[in-house]
């Protein structure tokens, strides 16, 4: 297990997790990295630590450049164990070392660890000496948790970015110039989509605090490292964050016998007549952290499900709860579904698109199967108006 | 009207701009907010807020 020098005297010194498939319901098909870097200047300098699990590994790489025991200061950006969880292990080795975490940061570390490790709070602001090189720490409360910050060095123009601009992806390489970058790119949408999209109000402060630092490398915590294309994630993320849409429709359903699903297809091809991109995602064959993804440059989201025993499918609650949870809102939503008897499918699916933000649209209903001339209704209904 | 601050994640309760999104109409002192509103940053009750020294 080799560091990676990322300039001189700073290194990569994180895991590499090729297993992980599900993060707490995320799938992460790639796997994924959780990025400790170290810094070599008078005081020894550790941002963030690994999952607790890949303690080794990360000590390992580490000491291929100094004595764990020498280091001086863990600066812990993020309580989230996948990046704080071998701070006990880390700091029975250097029990000297100074933690530096946003004030939310100490108090979530307290509660996570119940150790008087000596703390210091990192202020915004605030400017940390290593040596010849400094760091810079920036709040990011709730980008995504309410302790996260970042940290700049300026002498080095890098962005240590914690959990923003991340990617799940687990590979042999760290910078963004060695691995397919529509690769990076998809995963970093399908983070943005999964992790941060509730808070992009949070987003566009950090950009904007970020637009003043002269940013050459953006080091994050997940996955690949920025050198080469700054701009680009720096410009998806403006876009992302800007709550930006085109012209496309993502149709999610889940269906019985077939009737929702020749719904979803009626609707489909309403979108394909008036030129609008779309996406079919049946739920029995799409994860919902891959509709979210779909989702996150949508204009609109139809959602369907039949009645089942007076209710929606329990497929389709799963991914409208998830959904709430991260919608950003300023979006149009369409319920629809087929029914037996009682129909409530439709109305409970809209309580919960209204609850998620979106606006809602007039929805279809169809008793027990849809015939052509039902089926060609919904469709010029439906051109009509988008 | 006095200004409160999420002690969670730093939000700022302005009276003079209330909180729209929320139900909360410009002009509303804290103390006025019903106790089931929630930050509309993080979602923290109001009894996490703290009144912002001016
Ligand atoms: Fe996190
Ligand atoms: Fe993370
Ligand atoms: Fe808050």
């Amino acid at each position: 297990m080799e560091p990676v020098k990322i300039k001189e005297g700073v290194y990569w010194v994180g895991a590499v997790d090729w297993g992980l498939r599900n993060f707490h319901g995320y799938s992460t098909s790639r796997g994924s990295t959780y990025n400790a870097y170290l810094i070599i200047d008078e005081k020894i300098t550790l941002i963030d630590t690994v999952k607790e699990r890949f303690f080794d590994e990360m000590t390992e790489r580490i000491s291929k450049i100094i004595d764990p025991s020498k280091i001086d200061i863990i600066v812990s950006q993020h309580v989230e164990m996948d990046h704080s969880g071998s701070l006990p292990r880390l700091m029975e080795l250097c029990p000297g070392a100074e933690i530096y975490a946003s004030p939310n940061g100490v108090r979530g570390l307290k509660a996570h660890y119940r150790k008087a490790w000596p703390f210091k709070e990192a202020k915004g602001g605030d400017t940390l000496s290593m040596g010849e090189r400094s760091l810079r720490f920036l709040l990011t409360p709730m980008v995504h948790w309410p302790d996260n910050m970042v940290s700049f060095c300026p002498e080095e123009k890098i962005l240590f970015s914690n959990d923003s601009f991340g990617q799940h992806i687990a590979s042999s390489e760290r910078f963004d110039d060695s691995y397919p970058f529509d690769t990076v790119m998809e995963e970093a949408a399908k983070y943005y989509a999964n992790i941060v999209l509730p808070y992009s109000p949070q987003v566009r402060k950090e950009l904007e605090a970020a637009s003043g630092l002269d940013v050459a490398v953006i080091a994050p915590s997940h996955g690949l490292v920025f050198r080469s294309k700054v701009k680009n994630i720096i410009g998806a993320y403006q876009e992302w964050a800007g709550n930006k849409t085109k012209k496309k429709a993502v149709i999610v359903y889940d269906t019985m016998w077939k009737s929702t699903e020749k719904m979803a297809v009626s609707l489909a091809s309403a979108f394909e007549s008036k030129a609008y991109g779309f996406k079919m995602m049946s739920l029995g064959e799409n994860h919902i952290s891959d509709i979210m993804t779909e989702f996150l440059d949508a204009e609109i989201l139809c959602v369907g499900s039949p009645t089942l025993n007076n209710n929606m499918l329990p497929t389709t609650a799963s991914f409208l709860t998830y959904l709430k949870g991260l919608s950003p809102g300023g979006r149009k939503a369409l319920a629809f579904g087929s029914y037996g008897w009682g129909g409530q499918s439709v109305s409970l699916m809209e309580k919960e698109l209204e609850a998620a933000g979106l606006s809602l649209m007039e929805g279809f209903k169809v008793n027990y199967v849809p015939d052509e001339a039902q089926l060609k209704n919904i469709k010029e209904d439906l051109e009509k108006r988008i | 009207m006095k200004k409160y601050r999420c002690t969670i994640c730093g939000y700022i309760y302005d009276p003079a701009q209330g909180d729209p999104d929320g139900g909360i109409e410009p002009g509303t002192a804290f103390d006025a907010i019903p106790d089931d509103w929630v930050c509309p940053v993080c979602g923290v009750s109001k009894d996490m807020f703290e009144e912002v020294e001016e």
